[in-house]
């Protein structure tokens, strides 16, 4: 059997700069393997840019940021499986995958990364009301048909939620020739990044209406109406506020989350985040077995993506040279106003200078503190103007301000 | 051509029609208005094979439950369609429903029916996630669940391979009789027909007949849970029914999901929505069964229509037009009867009008389908031998593969689209709801049939998923 000291599954962002780190950090037998024929994973439909302005100081396209990472691998010894789907993994790290070239293959690794990335919420996990039609679609898989496929969904089109992908698509498919009638988003802010509500909606005169949703989908066998609704702070309908639209297709950019089937049938420890449980190194429950990127909790942006991969790569170099200190470990706890922390848990022994924490908060905040503490002691507090849901935090703090830490809680401290 | 038998309607029961009808020398044709078979009532139900204890004693309801349910071993057998008989669960809260309990009891025995209650230690040693305030419950052993897609799709199938046509998108509004020759739709001519055309049965009916019944509409929305690791249910799990109606279930599904619902209420004949007032009442009911129902796994919420007859019982018989027949009002326990409704229309009603020989060549069994997710390691590579599209995975959610897929394509009864795909072999039935997936099985069928990806639906033909392609692709 095949035994690879690394085997990364998912070659987008994540796998592949998780990849290029374990390699970079002196490991050698490294195996990716990716489920579609290319790899660079979603970033392949992100034709828009907006991509690394943090790791290459560069507004990419989402394949030119890709393409970065998938050049860097043609000096290294990374072998790549295309094609190639990850059906099952044992505790003792046996990988049981199959593609069209080899059958069914099973292969042993020493360590593991998941980078398996996301899905989309769907119209039945948000119970969507109204019929079930052809017209409704997932932001995302509206994205693939058209800049994979090169197929417009509709020419009238509504779309429920303020995600990202929504407003991205708004934009695309308006340039495209469709309509757009409006954005609909139940929460009294937008669930997207500042700069695309101004550059997908404002730009092109969409309205977004806060504090609404779809009560009604309508239609025979397409969509042909959408009824939207006010609701309250309870998010009940607040009857009379409803409005008609005569559109061919509604789009959901409703959340996305982590997609860990493979996880979650070996048993790993699984969080909020719908992620796993990770520690410093972004190692899982099971030793050797680690995960990073959307597979561990959505990021807004992929630089973010990129460092934290290139962390796990680094801690997966380091379990197979056995180097991971078993030390105590502490958990990071989200208090007041902080929806989730990542890591969950972390152990001062393996920490080189310094450690990040990326968290986001339960809802918009504006001139706040966040406060970092350990049980009392305020290890540090940052003053914030603003803060959103939609756009992911981190706080580094380095060895220094960790000395001798028994708890560490981040919280929102309001005056 | 002139045809023997029309058969109006591919529900579950004109699937079973057609498929016993296909054991005799007869030319059989199918009438569909839908792109597949089975999608209306015989899609959107609970999918439980009844154990019979329910109906009124002497009703064809209660006749024909018992021994529809006794066929479904060697049937699904034949047809390779999954079910399981995990036995049901009727929950009592208090000692009135416990005497309904009795009664029911006493019901089951008349209608044939073994039944035992239990008390609340007894059910909380088969079923540990019931609530504490259940009295008693009344067991059903030979209650079963089913894949109610696959039982259409695979009867329709093995129908077509012993020599019965099938015509779908052909909606029956006009019905003709001409020297004792139906003629409908100005199209197909046959001597004998069958309206089994579920909710429209009355419609149909009144085409060739004065009005003698009326189908009302009752809508019943359900929450679909995705299949998890952690333990559940594992029986079907059913409130007493009361005055205020038959309340919800709890079941496990043949694919490992678990349903909850039906609510109950009158709609018109086309409406499928969902609305969460209702949802979150038939949540209410759910509770008080179970209270740690895990609602955060829901990937869908789904509406089913009951065709209720105004006379309360099947109606199973010849018309005042001659050779006409209404099979109608087939509600619940109409997927549990079916196969007994076929055969009892066929032996008792057809024979006297048609003469019934046997096939030499009949076979009652299909292929059986390879499903890749459930073999071994050995197994599965031996099919990649046989065809390396076995290797190559379509849906990540149920592991289907493209080789399952193409198997299914080469089929009798095979899917024309998106919907009529996932029915047969849950492309796109899993967490993502084919998110990720359903552009490229949506690639594979029109490769397949050889037209445009615009021209391959969702579901019924207008249902495009492609509107145009853009500006750089023409
Ligand atoms: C539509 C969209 C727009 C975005 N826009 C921006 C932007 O403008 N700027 C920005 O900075 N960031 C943006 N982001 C965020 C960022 O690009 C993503 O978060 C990042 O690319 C995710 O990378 P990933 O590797 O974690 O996941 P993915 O890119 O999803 O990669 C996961 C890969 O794993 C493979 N895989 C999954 N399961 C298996 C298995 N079992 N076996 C084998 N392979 C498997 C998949 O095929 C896929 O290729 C956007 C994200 C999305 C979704
Ligand atoms: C909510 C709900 C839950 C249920 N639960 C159960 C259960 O757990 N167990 C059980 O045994 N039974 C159950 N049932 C009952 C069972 O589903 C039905 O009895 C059964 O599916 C009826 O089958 P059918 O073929 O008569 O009707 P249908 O499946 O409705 O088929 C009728 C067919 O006729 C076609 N048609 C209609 N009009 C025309 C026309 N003009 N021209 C051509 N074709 C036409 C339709 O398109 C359709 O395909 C349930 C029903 C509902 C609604």
């Amino acid at each position: 059997m095949q035994e690879y000291e690394v085997v990364v599954i998912g070659g987008g962002s994540a796998g592949l700069a998780a990849a290029l780190s374990a390699y970079e950090n002196g490991l050698n037998k490294i195996l990716i393997i990716e489920k579609n024929s290319s790899l660079g994973g979603i970033l392949n439909q992100c034709i828009h840019t907006g991509f690394g302005i943090h790791v290459f100081n560069e507004q990419l396209s989402g394949p030119e940021y890709a393409q970065r990472f998938i050049d860097k691998l043609d000096n290294t010894s990374i072998e790549i499986k295309l094609n190639s789907y990850v059906t099952k993994i044992d505790k003792d790290k046996t990988i049981y995958y199959s593609n069209d070239a080899e059958g069914f293959q099973v292969i042993k690794a020493k360590s593991i990364i998941m980078a398996t990335g996301c899905i989309e919420r769907t119209p039945g996990a948000i119970k969507l009301e109204g019929e079930r039609l052809s017209g409704i679609l997932t932001a995302g898989l509206a994205q693939r048909y058209l800049n994979i496929e090169g197929y417009l969904v509709g020419k009238k089109v509504f779309i429920l939620g303020s995600g990202d992908i929504g407003l991205i698509m708004a934009r695309r498919m308006t340039l495209e020739g469709a309509k757009v009638l409006g954005v609909a988003e139940i929460m009294p802010y937008s669930n997207g990044l500042r700069r695309n509500i101004a550059q997908c909606l404002e730009d092109f005169n969409i309205p977004l209406y806060l504090s609404h949703t779809v009560k009604e989908v309508k239609g025979k066998d397409h969509v042909e109406q959408v009824v939207i609704c006010q609701v309250d702070e309870n998010k009940n309908y607040i009857l009379g506020s409803e409005k008609t639209f005569d559109v061919d297709t509604l789009i959901l950019s409703v959340g996305l989350l982590p997609y860990n089937n493979v996880l979650e049938d070996l048993g790993v420890q699984m969080s909020s985040t719908k992620g796993a449980v990770v520690d410093e190194n972004y190692q899982t429950s099971i030793e050797g077995i680690f995960a990073c990127g959307n597979a561990l909790h959505v990021h807004d942006l992929v630089d973010y993506v990129t460092k934290e991969a290139m962390q796990a790569g680094l801690g997966a170099s380091r379990y197979v040279k056995g180097l991971l200190k078993h030390g105590k470990y502490i958990e990071t706890k989200n208090k007041n106003g902080i929806n989730y922390v990542v890591p969950q848990k972390f152990c001062l022994q393996n920490i080189d200078k310094e450690i990040m924490f990326k968290f986001r908060v339960t809802k918009p905040f504006q001139n706040v503190k966040i406060l970092i503490q350990d049980g009392d002691r305020t290890i540090k507090s940052i003053k914030k103007m603003f803060l959103l849901p939609s756009e992911m935090e981190n706080i580094s703090l380095n060895l220094s301000e960790l000395k001798d830490c028994k708890s560490l809680s981040i919280e929102i401290m309001e005056d | 051509m002139t045809y023997d038998v029309a058969i109006i309607g591919a529900g579950i029961v004109g699937c079973f029609l057609a498929r016993e009808l296909s054991q005799y020398n007869l030319n059989v044709i199918v009438l569909e208005k839908d792109n597949d078979v089975g999608n209306e009532a015989s899609m959107a139900n609970s999918a439980i094979v009844h154990s019979g204890y329910d109906p009124i004693e002497n009703t064809l309801k209660a006749k024909l439950n018992v021994l529809g349910n006794a066929m479904f071993d060697k049937i699904c057998e034949e047809l390779d369609v999954k079910f399981s008989r995990i036995g049901s669960l009727t929950l009592a809260f208090n000692e009135k429903e416990v005497e309904t309990l009795k009664m029911l009891q006493q019901r089951a025995f008349n209608n044939g029916v073994d039944v035992e209650i239990l008390t609340y230690e007894q059910i909380k040693q088969i079923e540990p996630f019931v609530n504490e305030n259940v009295k008693a419950g009344l067991y059903a052993k030979t209650a079963g669940i089913v894949d109610p897609f696959n039982l259409c799709i695979h009867a329709m199938e093995n129908a077509i391979d012993n020599g019965v046509t099938l015509i779908l998108n052909e909606n029956i509004n006009k019905i003709i009789k001409e020297n004792d020759l139906f003629i409908l739709n100005n199209k197909y001519q046959s001597k004998v027909v069958i309206n089994c055309a579920g909710i429209n049965a009355d419609e149909i009916n009144n085409l060739v007949n004065k009005e003698t019944f009326k189908i009302i509409s009752r809508k019943g929305q359900y929450y679909v849970l995705n299949h998890f690791k952690d333990e559940f249910v594992k029986h079907t799990l059913f409130m007493v029914p009361s005055d205020k109606g038959k309340g919800v279930l709890i079941s496990p599904t043949t694919s490992g999901n678990y349903l909850i619902g039906p609510s109950a209420e009158e709609t018109n004949k086309f409406s499928k929505s969902t609305d969460l007032k209702t949802l979150d009442e038939v949540a209410k009911q759910a509770n008080l069964m179970v209270d740690k129902i895990p609602y955060y796994q829901t990937i869908r919420t789904f509406a089913g229509l009951r065709a209720t007859p105004s006379t309360h019982d099947f109606i199973i018989q010849e018309s005042d037009t001659k050779n006409f027949i209404n099979v109608a009002g087939i509600e619940s326990p109409g997927l549990t009867s079916s196969p007994a409704i076929a055969k009892m229309v066929v032996e008792e009603i057809i024979s006297k009008m048609l003469p019934l020989t046997k096939k030499e060549n009949y076979n009652p069994k299909i292929k059986k389908y390879i499903k890749i997710k459930e073999l071994t390691l050995d197994e599965k590579k031996k099919m990649f031998a046989i065809d390396k599209d076995y290797g190559t995975i379509i849906c990540k959610c149920e592991q289907v593969s493209l080789g399952e897929i193409k198997d299914c394509l080469s089929r009798s009864c095979p899917p024309h689209s998106i919907k009529a795909l996932k029915k047969r072999l849950r492309v796109g039935f899993g967490k993502c709801q084919g998110g990720m997936c359903q552009a490229e099985a949506l690639s594979v069928l029109a490769k397949f049939y050889k037209v445009d990806k615009k021209d391959i639906m969702y579901d019924n033909l207008n249902s495009y998923i492609l509107y145009s392609k853009t500006k750089g692709e023409n």
